[in-house]
């Protein structure tokens, strides 16, 4: 080997980490989340208690267990719509299982179970048979939803036992709940698995090219099929926190999840297109869609307007990001 | 003699750092087939763009007629009757034959709306009068290729062409699509019509053309009557080249065979392709476009799979189903399209680079920066990159420098063959020298490497031997000592040895 030239070394960064920190999406997620903060304390003297502060994070926490895979989904350029149905079904099963006497621990690993089989299902027609994730997890929206529906006409599942309730109702210690712990012990997991490991760079690598990636020697489909998998995975825990939580299962349950887990992920800053995004800015914008749907859920917002709100905030942050970059860019 | 239909005289045309077309000139006459000649990269595409109206030129004047036009859109350049047939037909398969016959011209009714009857009439009798046997009713995508370039054709004859441009029309037709194609230019010669065709396809243009122009990087090297001058002679033209690029000098240190493959065969791109590459060889792939080595490389890559044959490295039968196989093996592949296949753009230099490697930088599947900027920085410098930071977004750097980020990530991974699929294609000559320098130091080192080069200097300057591939199979296997371009260009385009003497 021969070293004939001196050259100049490269540096690792020029940009200030700390400038960009300041000036990142998720600073801008702090601050309107202390904004609402503040407007549902002034709005209602009931908001500033510590029990109603922890009855806010039920608001969120199953629909932001998704949102944590989702992110991961999303940032590697696919997309899973069928969470909500996932929760239907793997809600279904576990009533089922009661029926035949299943135990408290045999009901979560059911309802884990199914929903790890729901994803791994969308991961094989996507990787497996190449098809649009949006195409095929519409279907399985349907499919998923759908076989809830012939198991249960109109009837419901109910009588789960007291154990099994406290999934869903239960307290770690004093106001804090298992669910906002189970959400924060993940959380940290997510935050880990996509911003510290091999395989949350090369999720990044997959959506930003996934063409290259392949090229680069990443394994794509394999990794594509795991991210499926962790989604079901994660549906398949809030059905178990759900279904605790209601103490029944009717078909109809978690209608509308899928859209406030993208929303959560869009909000949070992740791109629609994939390739970029951060768990801190899921959290914050669980945190923030909690706030206001209990917020409003104070003001006696009835339930339509609350749909309505969520609509239009799932509109107003895909645009919002598009047009915070082209500022940040100038600035 | 008539005066030409169409005369382009001292047209240039510069792109940043490429000068495309220098001073060139053509004239193309009524009722004659004028063959375009020359190398890949020689500016025929460029030419056939500034007479379609697509590229402005920065210089030159176009007349039609003796009267001079200028085309600043495709529009005006169909106003005044050039009409071009690309390799890859631009109809539309959903709007059906008659709709793409007369799109953008079609018959109007008194209201100023489509007249619907009249076109589908009109587009009818054109075709039958080709005898082309299509229905003018039916939709585009439910015909063949060939019988899309009569469609393409016939639109010709609906928009009264003068001049009729034939970019590669043979390369997806079988020999019977070809035959009816040479009677469709019998009737567009017989029609007064001018014909552009070009070809890599010696054959084709001693069937079919009266004239020739040849184009060599850039500009006109020679013109004349098809029947006057022999296939040695436009071969001479095309490669006859002075060396403008000293290739650096490598003391040759080969070994033994590294990387073996035996009658490796896929269903459509290629059949029966062997070759060896040792330790410490530059083994070129020489061939046209579509001659399938780039699909030969993709399957040793474990991109595509083959249908039969095998591979060998360093004696160990191996079988990538995926470039992460071929990658752990030690086969690494620096792809044609850098901006889709080579950079992950939207990522930073030190990301692209470490992602193959992130085995070896992270711990227990832990990232480590400090590992991954050390690795990018040690292999970018290497290569001489050129950049602000490690952190600079791929998408910011020149094409050239791209490129040196590509290396520079298959480089980190320590392989033992590294394929490079035109690895200066579209880079600019300082770029290119640095890459051609870094592809002899990587030899010195032990390394094997395969190059598949369209460019006859590139591919006789850096190989020890060439492969020579035509139509998906390898006809030769040359030493490149001595070697004559002359007969690489022979081999690749099919000409008989025994013509060509």
């Amino acid at each position: 080997m021969t070293d004939t030239v001196l050259h100049r070394s490269l540096p690792n960064r020029l940009d200030n980490p700390l400038k960009s920190a300041v000036l990142s999406w998720e600073s801008l997620l702090v601050l309107v989340a202390l904004g609402i903060f503040i407007l549902n304390s002034f709005a209602s003297p009931y908001f500033l208690n510590a029990w109603s502060l922890s009855d806010l994070t039920f608001n969120f926490t199953e629909k932001a267990l998704i949102a944590l895979a989702m992110a991961l989904l999303i940032i590697s350029g696919e997309i899973d719509l069928s969470v909500a149905a996932i929760i239907a079904l793997a809600s279904t099963m576990m009533g089922l299982a009661l029926q035949y006497g299943a135990d408290t621990p045999m009901l979560v690993a059911v309802g884990v179970g199914v929903g790890i089989l729901c994803g791994a299902f969308n991961g094989f027609l996507v990787t497996g048979l190449k098809l649009p994730s949006i195409v095929v997890t519409i279907g399985t929206m349907s499919l998923f939803r759908g076989i809830a529906f012939i198991i249960l006409g109109d009837q419901s599942f109910k009588g789960y036992p007291k154990s099994f309730a406290w999934f869903g109702q239960g307290y770690v210690y004093w106001v804090i709940s298992f669910e906002l712990v189970l959400f924060v012990v993940c959380a940290v997991i997510y935050w880990v698995l996509l911003h510290r490991t091999n395989f949350g760079r090369r999720v990044f690598a997959i959506g930003n090219n996934d063409v290259a990636a392949r090229f680069s020697g990443v394994r794509v489909d394999r990794i594509k099929f795991i991210l499926f998998c962790l989604t079901g995975l994660m549906s398949g825990m809030a059905a178990v926190l759900l279904t605790a939580r209601l103490g029944s299962t009717r078909p109809s349950i978690a209608e509308g999840f899928e859209l406030e887990a993208i929303t959560m992920v869009v909000l949070g800053g992740v791109s629609i297109l994939g390739g970029a995004g951060s768990i801190l800015g899921v959290v914050l914008a669980a945190l923030i869609v909690g706030l206001v749907t209990f917020g409003l859920g104070l003001l006696n917002v009835p339930g339509i307007v609350m749909t309505i709100f969520t609509g239009s905030l799932l509109i107003v942050v895909i645009a919002l990001p598009i047009l915070f970059r082209m500022w940040r860019q100038r600035a | 003699m008539t005066d030409p239909i169409l005369t382009l005289s001292g047209i240039s045309k510069s792109f940043p750092g490429v000068r495309a077309l220098n001073d060139v000139a053509l004239e193309l006459y009524a009722g004659e087939v004028t063959a375009l000649i020359g190398e890949n990269g020689a500016g025929k595409s460029t030419l056939v763009k500034v007479m379609t109206g697509i590229y402005q030129p920065d210089a030159g004047e176009i007349s039609v007629a003796g009267r001079v036009v200028s085309l600043p859109t495709a529009h005006s350049a169909s106003a005044v009757g050039i009409t071009a047939i690309h390799q890859e037909t631009v109809l539309f398969d959903e709007l059906t034959v008659a709709e793409n016959i007369y799109l953008g011209h079609a018959p109007r009714t008194r209201l100023g709306l489509i007249d619907w009857k009249m076109m589908r009439r009109e587009a009818q009798e054109t075709l039958d009068s080709m005898a082309a046997g299509i229905d003018a009713g039916i939709k585009l995508k439910e015909l063949g290729i060939a019988k899309k370039h009569l469609v393409a054709v016939a639109r010709a004859l609906s928009i009264d062409a003068q001049v009729v441009i034939m970019d590669e029309p043979t390369a997806a037709l079988s020999q019977k699509e070809i035959e009816e194609l040479y009677v469709l230019i019998d009737l567009l010669k017989q029609d007064g019509k001018a014909i552009l065709f070009i070809s890599h396809k010696f054959d084709e243009i001693y069937r079919i053309a009266d004239r020739f122009t040849v184009f060599r990087d850039g500009e006109q090297v020679g013109k004349g009557f098809i029947r006057d001058t022999s296939q040695s002679e436009i071969v001479q033209m095309m490669v006859g080249r002075a060396v403008d690029h000293i290739f650096p000098a490598r003391q040759a240190d080969i070994g033994d065979v590294v990387l073996e493959a035996k009658g490796l065969s896929h269903p459509t791109e290629f059949a029966d392709v062997s070759f060896a590459v040792r330790k410490g060889e530059i083994l070129g792939f020489y061939g046209l476009v579509g001659a399938g080595r780039s699909e030969v490389m993709q399957a040793v890559f474990g991109l595509t799979q083959t249908s039969s044959g095998g591979l060998t490295l360093e004696g160990r039968a191996i079988a990538p189903k995926s470039p992460a196989d071929a990658v752990e093996a030690g086969i690494v592949y620096v792809p044609e399209e850098r901006g889709k296949q080579g950079v992950i753009t939207g990522e930073p230099i030190f990301k692209n680079v470490s992602l193959p490697s992130l085995g070896k930088t992270s711990k227990s599947g832990f990232l480590r920066m400090v590992e991954e900027y050390a690795l990018a920085r040690t292999y970018t410098e290497r290569l001489d990159l050129r950049a602000s930071s490690l952190s600079q977004d791929v998408s910011t750097l020149s094409g050239g420098n791209q490129q040196k980020v590509v290396i520079a990530k298959w480089l980190a991974t320590l392989p033992k063959v590294i394929i490079l699929d035109e690895p200066t294609k579209g880079i600019d000559i300082g770029s290119k020298a640095a890459v051609h320098e870094f592809m002899g130091e990587l030899v010195a080192q032990g390394l094997s490497v395969i190059m598949v080069s369209s460019e006859l200097p590139e591919v006789l300057g850096m190989s020890d031997r060439i492969v020579v591939m035509r139509e998906g199979r390898v006809i030769d296997t040359l030493d490149s000592k001595g070697l004559k371009p002359e007969t690489l260009v022979r081999l690749a385009a099919g000409i008989a040895e025994e013509q060509a003497a």
